[in-house]
């Protein structure tokens, strides 16, 4: 793997797809890292909501939760929640909303609520939907961040906690959802993309190392494969040192 | 109108056993001392409702207080699970826990129509997702101008609203800063409301950004320096994040659980719990 770890590639690669300008919805843990990092790589003029009302936080190091006095401090403006969700997120002010999941199906549906059939008996109690539900209906697009694993990475979600496309074609038409949904699944093994016609994520590339029989042995469906699967460029010396110096936490 | 009463004499005016209960504060300004308190004094059967339940609501439902909660994420913000909350979901311990479970928008609104004297709230969200089916109090609505789909939830309208402020001054007007959250539709969606305060002041100076909450449209105030601790109080205290880091193995185990209740709450200090080694080691 060289001198850098698949988490650090997850992150680097997760901070080179938010465009300079881009609002962005930043959800605790990976989402907040990689968002911070094109921050301070790429994208100086990223802007940064977290849910707790910071709007265009800029903090100097890595915030543990998603209300630290850090965000409030560097904040464009600090507003209520019912503020950021309805004002914000709600009329469609967000280009970018930043998930993570504990389980992930082949549309890209998200389960962060409980592992198990029955809700009322769950085999693991999950903290539940937070933000999610809305900040993937209603962001522009929706990037999702987390660790590939037959574990996560399931036929079908136990529990439909945030919708992605659905069951496919049409789903989110029909659900009245407005934004694009899912445009990317970030891992630490590749990227994968939804189909432009089918919507069922599709690998598209890979990270340097690893190899498409590792992606579709770390998927728990049939994982379909781009004709062209393309190579994420290695972590440049300087995104590594930025993303070390910021704390390269654990997500 | 606001009386200013001792802690302990405002707990035991406002909480009664199978009330529905708010302590409200997204991440800063937490009510944790008003909690403890509600330990200490044997509340039972209480309702907790709260978007974001952490270590507070862990802790009440660790040491017995609830029997049902009313939530939207319950995790330990940046560290993991809150072990409490999911030992009383998943093995019913120290008894089984209902849960009502929504998204912070869906939250969000239910205080917003609590405060507004609505009985319901309009939004976009939900659409798609499993929780229509768990979450009696999601409905969907059709809207009468453009026949547009969307989802209507219940209003909030807690017994009693618990929120931690900077200060208040002689007459119990309120004043808070920084992240703050749902407090302000909290607090006007109860019937009573507390708000515990870093200090009572003669006079405010101006905060750009504060929120004032008149006293006439409060129950009572209490002075409790500290008591958002571990969470904080912008201006006053920094986020504790070791103890939030600490609490995953204090709360991961039940007797060491039990000891901590015990040495930092039980035991009747009235400093702030804290963690570190006394609170994890055997």
């Amino acid at each position: 793997m060289g001198d850098y770890t698949a988490d650090e590639m997850m992150s680097i690669a997760a901070a080179r797809a938010l465009r300079d300008g881009a609002v962005c919805f930043v959800g605790i843990g990976l989402p907040s890292t990689a968002a911070n990092l094109a921050r301070r790589t790429h994208a100086p003029n990223l802007v940064l909501v977290y849910e707790s009302g910071t709007l265009g936080a800029k903090p100097a190091a890595l915030p543990l939760s998603i209300g630290d006095g850090i965000l409030a401090d560097s904040a464009d403006a600090v507003i209520g929640v019912p503020e950021v969700f309805n004002y914000w997120l709600q009329s469609g002010r967000i280009d970018v909303g930043f998930l993570g999941a504990a389980q992930l199906d082949r549309y890209a549906n998200i389960n962060t609520t409980v592992v198990g059939r029955d809700y009322h008996d769950p085999v693991v109690r999950l903290p539940g939907a937070g933000g999610a539900p809305e900040i993937a209906a209603s962001c522009k697009e929706v990037i999702v961040v987390l660790r590939q694993s037959r574990r996560a990475f399931v036929e079908r979600v136990d529990f439909v906690t945030s919708v992605g496309f659905g069951s496919g074609p049409g789903t989110r038409e029909r659900l009245g959802l407005r934004g694009a949904g899912p445009t990317m699944v970030i891992t630490d093994l590749g990227v994968l993309e939804p189909d432009p016609d089918r919507l069922e994520l599709t690998l598209t590339r890979l990270h340097p190392g690893i190899t498409v029989e590792q992606a579709r042995a770390a998927t728990g469906w049939d994982l379909a494969v781009a004709a062209t699967v393309q190579q994420t460029p290695p972590p440049t010396p300087d995104e590594l040192a930025v993303l070390r110096r910021l704390g390269g936490k654990k997500p | 109108m606001a009386v200013i009463v001792p802690l302990g004499e405002a707990i035991a005016g406002l909480v009664r056993d199978g009330d529905t209960v708010a302590l409200e504060g997204f991440t800063h300004l937490i009510p944790f001392a008003a909690g403890h308190e509600i330990i200490r004094q044997g509340r039972r059967d209480l309702t907790l409702v709260r978007m974001t339940p952490d270590l507070i609501y862990d802790q009440m439902i660790g040491a017995g207080c609830a029997r049902r909660l009313v939530f939207s994420w319950g995790g330990n913000p940046g560290v993991g699970s809150l072990h409490r909350f999911r030992d009383a979901v998943e093995n019913g311990w120290p008894a089984p826990l209902e849960l009502e479970e929504h998204s912070h928008a869906g939250m969000a609104n239910r205080y917003v129509a609590g405060a507004s004297g609505l009985p319901f709230a309009v939004l976009r969200g939900y659409a798609g997702t499993d929780l229509i089916g768990q979450t009696p109090t999601i409905k969907p609505i059709t809207c009468p101008f453009t026949g547009e789909a969307l989802a209507a939830v219940a209003a909030l309208n807690p017994d009693v609203t618990i929120v931690h402020a900077q200060r208040a001054d002689a007459s119990g007007n309120v004043q808070l800063w920084g992240i703050t959250g749902i407090q302000k539709e909290a607090v006007l969606a109860a019937a009573r409301s507390l708000v515990t305060v870093e200090e009572v002041v003669e006079e405010f100076t101006d905060v750009p950004g504060a929120v004032v909450l008149p006293a006439w449209a409060l129950t009572t105030v209490s002075e409790a320096p500290g008591g958002a601790h571990p969470s904080y109080a912008q201006g006053y205290s920094s986020r504790d994040n070791d103890f939030y880091v600490a609490w995953d193995a204090i709360s991961r185990d039940r007797e060491a659980f039990g000891r901590w209740l015990d040495e930092q709450i039980l035991g009747g200090s009235d400093a702030p719990p804290r963690g570190g080694a006394a609170g994890v080691s055997a």
